[in-house]
């Protein structure tokens, strides 16, 4: 009845979750591929136990006692030694099925993670630094060379079929960096460095998202992971090194000079100004990001006139202060900050 | 009057003593006198009562949550209201409906079952019940001054730290807890001296009943479990309110601690919720299909091996927080090995119910309810305790509806089919039976609705604790099938109560035995005199009420003109001495209101603690000043 | 039995009316209009005291979140930078009972927002009104003029001063 149709509801549901973003049964790496391989294998194996207990369990309802047993329960309320020993070694045969069952899953589980730790520190990896801050990401790619080192935000370029090291850390509360396409959460702690290796197999727009509960906007941090072959993401690389465009415009630099003279400037930093602020999203290159406040709303032009008029709208609770910027300063703002791509 | 109980006529004095009795026992009159009560009957059915209302108010939130999330970017709720609302349902039921709901059937069953009078300690039993009622109230005091917590229902540092979450918001969720586990305390020490000492002459530790077992083990886990809740809670309030550094990274501390240390009680906590379950199924199962239950050392053994692995499982909670491999390993091995111990119980429980005449009962419908849902959340749960799949699955929608699956199933469903299974001993009457089974289908297809859906969500990438998600995740429809079985969920509750009020008044009347069940607490009145039995019982036998009447025998001389009942040996309950039971007293509730002002004043005045405790000291000294037993002048 | 439960639901009520944790995430500006000077010193004038300006009292007295947002600005618009965590510096100390220009709540949202000689810079219109009044009530109550059960005892950061002092002055109430 219900009991049954729950399998195949559960398995058409499940299918349509392939091919879906932030899924974690559409595996884009060898991290999550292993675990997707070892998912689908519990799934199966549980399944299959469960419809068996099931089965029982509706069996129990349709017995009909022999006579004799029907006499012995009245009187003694226990079945007759025959069936009482029949019954013995089907538990004690399910409990060794159970046991059994258990020691292979624990060590079907127990491979895959060291295989999953195999995965690490393979050669030539990239190391990443995410800073879970409220509630945005903070990315740095780490570089023996200090001129190669990039801070930006929200949103994570990596070359496809490299190995990077991702090192978790949190500014102020317990954050989880979560890519679920590519590999399992690893939280972000405070006066701790966690670590996790992941690896793109094939060129895609991931979507990540936080993932321990830390605070007002928990909801709304969100994070891109952006596979792309190595040279495009060399190509990347060396546009986001550069300090930020110079407004070519009166337009733009109209743009940016509202942009130095508002309260802009004590949080965020554009490399190549005066702009440094360190509490907020680097906003160097900007305009080449797919999305404003951690991905709470699409980069557009008219999301970010939205989003400086009043960030309280679309996330409330955060931390951007409502600034006043008149309705002729906004425009060129706007536009300043999209051309920094 | 002799009816209630099947008694040999050659008692002497009979008539006098049961007269007596009943005047030693005599509930005091008066609104003091109400406070005052120390019978185990009351007792219970007022955690009963306040726990089941506690329910209610979970449920509401409950609604509200879902509410929100039937729709993306829904606007019913703001951020800040949903995360409230979405920590005080976690934390109602948890600590204030679930435990404290198992601690009053225990209370209200335990001395039945085991044939006595009363508890091992009637003051302290009702000084549990008052700490818990201020605990409700102290905490939902705060969530309608706006300050209801808003962290989660365990409170990461350093989010709940002084920093990150401001206000008293925390302080009322950290001294919420104290209040609930001294109550907690309470009836878990005199859960254990009452079944240890206080059992019915005859009645060895083997012939105990299976809930007798369950109510033992889950005290001691009990003991040993809160007081990590304490530590935990401890070093956020201090954290919060004296400026201590115990989980603040920035000076030395560690927000690993205090989830190490919050998971040392909470992993245990579900079991200690979920023991007493097993319990009720165990007696359900049993009287329902009117066989002794196979296998009844198996399941003393597994219950017992069940709440020993309970307490080496708790990282399972931590496996994203970046362990050593080989730490991860251990706690998945002992993670999936419960699975053995709650899979041999179910094994007995369906053997049981194979070779026995199950009579199809609401309560017995909860039972099948129970196992189908509670098997889907245990397997579910093995999947969790594997580290890789829980890597993918943990903080998502897939755990949300794990616990929900083995907590509403593997206890809820359990609590429903005792509150049908005994509601005609507490009351007198019998519930319906028809509304009963329809209560029953309405709250299983409302669960497998509003529950099973978050698998699906959780596999599709939808985080927990999130108060909206956008349109474009593919998330909107399980969300919003998930709220539909939400409401059917309510009206399920609405079913459940319809029946209760209406039994009450029009129900059936139930006898002293209306499912000619085995446990000793059909042997007497419904509902129960406040003494119990006139004569207190002798067993032989399991299944006490299964043996022939002629060859069942009572305690004769204990004296009816003052409270008293029989201490009988740990191992093969010999009588051992006579034990005078204290009467009625207000100090309990006087001593629970002097401990109150200290614990609640405390988070807002660091002196309250002084004057809380010199106010508690005197009130102990009222209860504990040396006193005559009462008794009746002849 | 009706008439406790309906008093404790009243009360209930009324309590929500407390001051302690009201969040004001989205602050109406007409709550938090500037005047021409937010506190005056003296109301003396030539021909006479003029109409009396309408007091401007803190929005966020009393209000926990405010404090702790407060704290929050003062690290980030980096008034750590002159006046430390309160004890002073390039700046003079924030914890004190002698204000040069008043310690009243008007006064100290008047020396954010003009600025002060010898360089305190001037914040009106660079930041948001309503941050501003987070500041003050974070500055008011480093110096225990705001309830204990609002204050954050500590920060979750390391500890340079002590953050918040009460009871530093004999008589001074909490």
């Amino acid at each position: 009845m219900r009991r049954a149709a729950l399998p195949g509801l559960a398995l058409s549901l499940l299918l349509s979750c392939a091919g879906h973003q932030q899924s974690t049964v559409d595996p884009a790496g060898p991290q999550s591929g292993k675990i997707d391989t070892l998912w689908w294998s519990f799934f199966w194996l549980l399944g299959v136990i469960f419809v068996i207990v099931m089965a029982v369990l509706l069996l129990t309802l349709t017995r009909r006692q022999p006579d004799t047993e029907q006499e012995l329960l009245e009187s003694t309320h226990k079945p007759s030694e025959q069936t009482d020993s029949r019954i013995r070694r089907v538990v004690v045969g399910a409990t060794i099925v159970t046991i059994l069952t258990l020691f292979v899953l624990i060590v079907a589980s127990v491979g895959t993670g060291k295989a999953i730790a195999d995965l690490s520190f393979k050669k030539n990896p990239l190391t990443i630094q995410v800073t879970g801050i409220q509630w945005w990401w903070q990315i740095q790619y780490m570089s023996s060379d200090p001129s190669q080192t990039l801070v930006t935000a929200n949103e994570l370029h990596i070359p496809v079929g490299r190995p990077i090291q991702i090192l978790g850390l949190s500014q102020d509360v317990i954050h989880s960096f979560w890519v679920p396409n590519l590999h399992g959460k690893r939280d972000l702690i405070p006066s701790h460095t966690t670590n996790e290796w992941i690896e793109a197999d094939r060129p895609g727009v991931y979507r990540g998202q936080c993932a321990e509960f830390c605070g007002l906007q928990h909801a709304h941090m969100v994070l891109w992971v952006i596979a792309e072959p190595e040279d495009k993401f060399e190509a990347w690389m060396r546009a986001q090194l550069q300090p930020a465009v110079s407004p070519s415009s009166p337009d733009t630099q109209r743009g940016q000079q509202v942009f130095l003279n508002h309260a802009c400037i004590y949080c965020h930093q554009i490399r190549g100004t005066t702009a440094a602020g360190q509490n907020a999203p680097d906003l160097t290159h900007f305009g080449s990001r797919r999305g404003i406040a951690a991905n709470t709303v699409p980069n557009t032009k008219g999301n970010l006139a939205g989003w400086i008029v009043d960030p309280q709208t679309k996330k409330p609770g955060n931390h951007m202060a409502t600034i006043a910027v008149n309705s002729t300063d906004l425009q060129p703002l706007v536009d300043y900050l999209e051309s920094l791509k | 009057m002799i009816a209630t109980q099947d008694l040999a006529p050659q008692i002497p004095n009979q008539a006098e003593e049961i007269e007596q009795l009943q005047r030693s026992w005599r509930h005091p009159r008066g609104v003091l006198g109400w406070l005052s009560y120390t019978t185990h009957q009351a007792i219970g059915m007022r955690y009963i009562v306040t726990a089941f209302i506690m329910l209610l108010a979970g449920g509401i939130e409950a609604l509200l949550m879902r509410t929100q999330l039937a729709r993306p970017d829904n606007n019913f709720l703001s951020p800040d209201k949903y995360n409230q609302i979405f920590t005080t349902h976690g934390t109602t039921m948890m600590f204030l409906f679930a435990v404290p709901m198992m601690e009053g059937m225990a209370v209200y069953l335990i001395p039945l079952m085991c044939g006595t009078r009363n508890v091992a300690f009637p003051r302290l039993n009702a000084f549990g019940y008052w700490m818990f009622l201020f605990g409700v109230l102290f905490l939902y005091w705060g969530v309608f001054t706006n300050a209801a917590p808003d962290m989660g229902w365990f409170a990461y540092p350093p989010l709940s730290g002084p920093q990150y979450t401001p206000g008293k918001r925390t302080d009322y969720w950290a001294q919420m807890i104290t209040f609930t586990e001294v109550s907690a305390l309470c009836v878990a020490t005199e859960i254990i001296a009452t079944i240890f000492k206080m059992r019915a002459p005859g009645m060895s530790l083997n012939r105990m009943p299976l809930y007798v077992w369950s109510m033992l083990i889950q005290s001691f886990m009990v003991i040993f479990a809160m007081p990590a809740v304490v530590v935990a809670s401890s070093y956020l309030l201090s954290d919060r309110t004296i400026a201590t550094h115990f989980v603040n990274p920035a000076e030395g501390g560690d927000p690993i601690l205090y989830q190490h240390v919050f998971w040392f009680f909470g992993h245990p906590e579900v079991y200690i919720i979920f023991l007493p379950a097993l319990g009720f199924v165990s007696a359900i199962v049993v009287a329902h299909s009117r066989r002794e239950i196979f296998g009844y050392t198996a399941m003393v053994l597994a219950q017992v091996a069940n709440g020993f692995i309970a307490f080496g499982l708790w990282v399972h909670h931590m496996f994203a927080t970046g362990l050593p491999q080989i730490g991860e390993a251990y706690f998945t091995a002992s993670s999936m090995m419960i699975a053995i111990t709650s899979g041999v119980q179910i094994f007995c429980w369906l053997a049981t119910l194979w070779a026995g005449k199950p009579r199809l009962t609401a309560a017995l419908h909860f039972v099948y309810g129970f196992v189908a849902i509670f098997v889907l959340g245990g397997l579910t749960g093995v999947v969790l305790a594997s580290v890789p799949l829980d890597w993918q699955v943990h903080d998502t929608y897939f755990v949300v509806a794990h616990f929900h699956y083995v907590l509403i199933g593997g206890a809820l469903f359990p609590l429903f089919g005792a509150f049908y299974h005994w509601f005609p001993k507490m009351t007198g009457r019998l519930m319906n039976e028809k509304l009963g089974k329809l209560n029953f289908w309405v709250l299983f297809i409302g669960f497998n609705l509003t529950f099973f859906p978050m698998h699906i969500l959780g596999l599709k990438g939808m985080p927990r604790r999130v108060y909206t998600y956008p349109t474009e995740m593919g998330w909107e429809q399980s969300s919003f099938i998930a709220t539909v079985g939400a409401y059917v969920i309510a009206l399920g509750g609405i079913l459940f109560i319809a029946n209760v009020l209406s039994s009450r008044r029009f129900g059936a009347m139930a006898g002293n035995n209306p499912w000619s069940a085995d446990s000793l607490e059909w042997a007497t009145a419904s509902p129960p005199k406040s003494y119990n039995f006139e004569y207190l019982p002798m067993v032989t036998s399991r299944y006490p009420l299964w043996v022939q009447r002629s060859e069942r025998a009572f305690v004769t001389g204990l004296r009816s003109d003052r409270r008293e009942a029989l201490v009988t040996t740990l191992m093969d309950a010999e009588p051992h001495h006579r034990y005078v039971l204290p009467t009625s007293s207000i100090w309990p509730f006087i001593t629970a209101v002097a401990v109150s002002i200290g614990f609640a004043g405390s988070i807002f005045n660091p002196w309250y603690l002084t004057w809380g405790s010199v106010l508690s000291g005197l009130a102990l000294i009222g209860w504990f000043w040396p006193r005559r037993p009462v008794e009746l002048e002849s | 039995m009706r008439i406790g439960a309906s008093v404790l639901c009243i009360a209930l009520l009324l309590a929500a009316a407390c001051q302690r944790e009201k969040r004001d995430i989205r602050p109406s500006p007409t709550n938090l209009a500037i005047y021409d000077d937010a506190a005056k010193q003296s109301t003396l004038r030539p021909g006479g005291p003029i109409t009396p300006q309408p007091v401007v009292r803190n929005p966020y007295n009393s209000s926990g979140y405010d404090i702790s947002e407060g704290q929050r600005l003062f690290q980030w618009y980096n008034c750590n930078g002159c006046h430390a965590n309160g004890g002073g510096g390039i700046g003079p100390p924030l914890i004190k009972t002698e204000w040069i220009y008043g310690g009243e709540p008007a006064n100290i949202f008047d020396t954010i927002v003009k600025g002060r000689p010898n360089g305190m810079p001037a914040w009106g219109g660079r930041i948001p009104e309503y941050q501003i009044w987070q500041i003050v009530t974070y500055v008011r109550s480093m110096n225990g003029q705001q309830p204990t059960s609002a204050m954050p005892v500590r920060a979750d950061t390391i500890e340079t001063n002590p953050q918040n002092i009460v009871n530093r002055v004999p008589g001074q109430t909490k």
